[in-house]
């Protein structure tokens, strides 16, 4: 019962920041609310009993990433050539597809748990442990690509961070 | 708590992310939004895998973060990179491509 209370007190949490981050101008409060947003998703992750995914939601990216996003939003100018007022029929039409999405998928998720919405089974407890030898042992092809694949991220980052510097 | 509830928050935490991409006008937000659409996702697969009571979800969810983590640095040096050269981040500047 408390672990219902504390989910839907995160989810408002959650849904309200990014809710507030569409209604927000600056784009500095807009990863701040973000922040936010990650934090309580980060929580809810460890209602799901998946206690790894939360601290590393919450390290990775209410941390790492929302910081470099921030870094970001202060080396630009946030103001430079963005018209605070837009063209109306963006404003329109962006909510109106988000509505028919959410008509969309709202369905589809009713039909599938609106009426078997028993309550989400709870036992075998995804332990930390348990998920490290899954990692090194199923999944190690994956993980080893996915260490790659930042090795090129990273040059990547470098190599397009630096160019325009060699360039006149 | 159920698995529908969990689902549903992914649902509107996902909806919220394309109203965003759609209705903010900035690459850096616009950037912002795609990384809330990629957290409904990650939501929705916990809240799966955890009503079928599979650990593989946490797994996936690792896998997708580093993703996203590799995808966020580039994502943001490209940004930086079109600053300097258009001195905007306005996505409306960055139309070259259209016809």
């Amino acid at each position: 019962m408390a672990a219902d209370i504390i989910f839907w007190i995160l989810a408002a949490v959650c849904a309200g920041a990014a809710g507030a981050m569409i209604l927000v101008k600056n784009p500095g409060h807009s990863a701040l609310l973000l922040v936010f947003c990650f934090s309580a998703l980060g929580g809810i992750f460890g209602l799901l009993e998946a206690p790894f995914a939360a601290a590393i939601q919450i390290l990775v990216y209410a941390g790492a990433i929302m910081v470099l996003f921030i870094f970001v939003v202060m080396m630009v100018d946030p103001r430079a050539g963005i018209p605070l007022e837009g063209r109306k029929r963006a404003k329109i039409l962006g909510p109106a597809i988000g509505l028919v999405l959410l008509f969309e998928l709202g369905t589809a998720v009713w039909r599938a748990f609106g009426r078997t919405s028993g309550p989400a089974a709870s036992g075998a407890a995804g332990s930390p442990v348990e998920v490290g030898r899954r990692l090194f042992t199923e999944f190690i092809y994956p993980f080893e690509i996915t260490s790659l694949l930042i090795l090129a991220a990273l040059v990547g980052a470098v190599v397009l961070g630096k160019k325009e510097q060699s360039e006149p | 708590m159920t698995t529908g509830a969990v689902v549903g928050l992914s649902l509107v935490l996902f909806v919220l992310g394309v109203i965003a991409f759609f209705v903010k006008r900035d690459l850096l937000t616009q950037f912002m939004a795609v990384e809330i659409m990629l957290n409904a996702a990650n939501l929705a697969f916990l809240g799966l895998a955890q009503g079928a009571e599979r650990l593989d979800a946490q797994v996936i969810v690792f896998l997708v973060m580093t993703v996203a983590a590799a995808e966020a640095a580039v994502g943001l040096a490209i940004i930086l990179l079109v600053f300097r050269r258009k001195k905007s981040i306005a996505s409306k500047d960055f139309r070259t491509l259209r016809g």
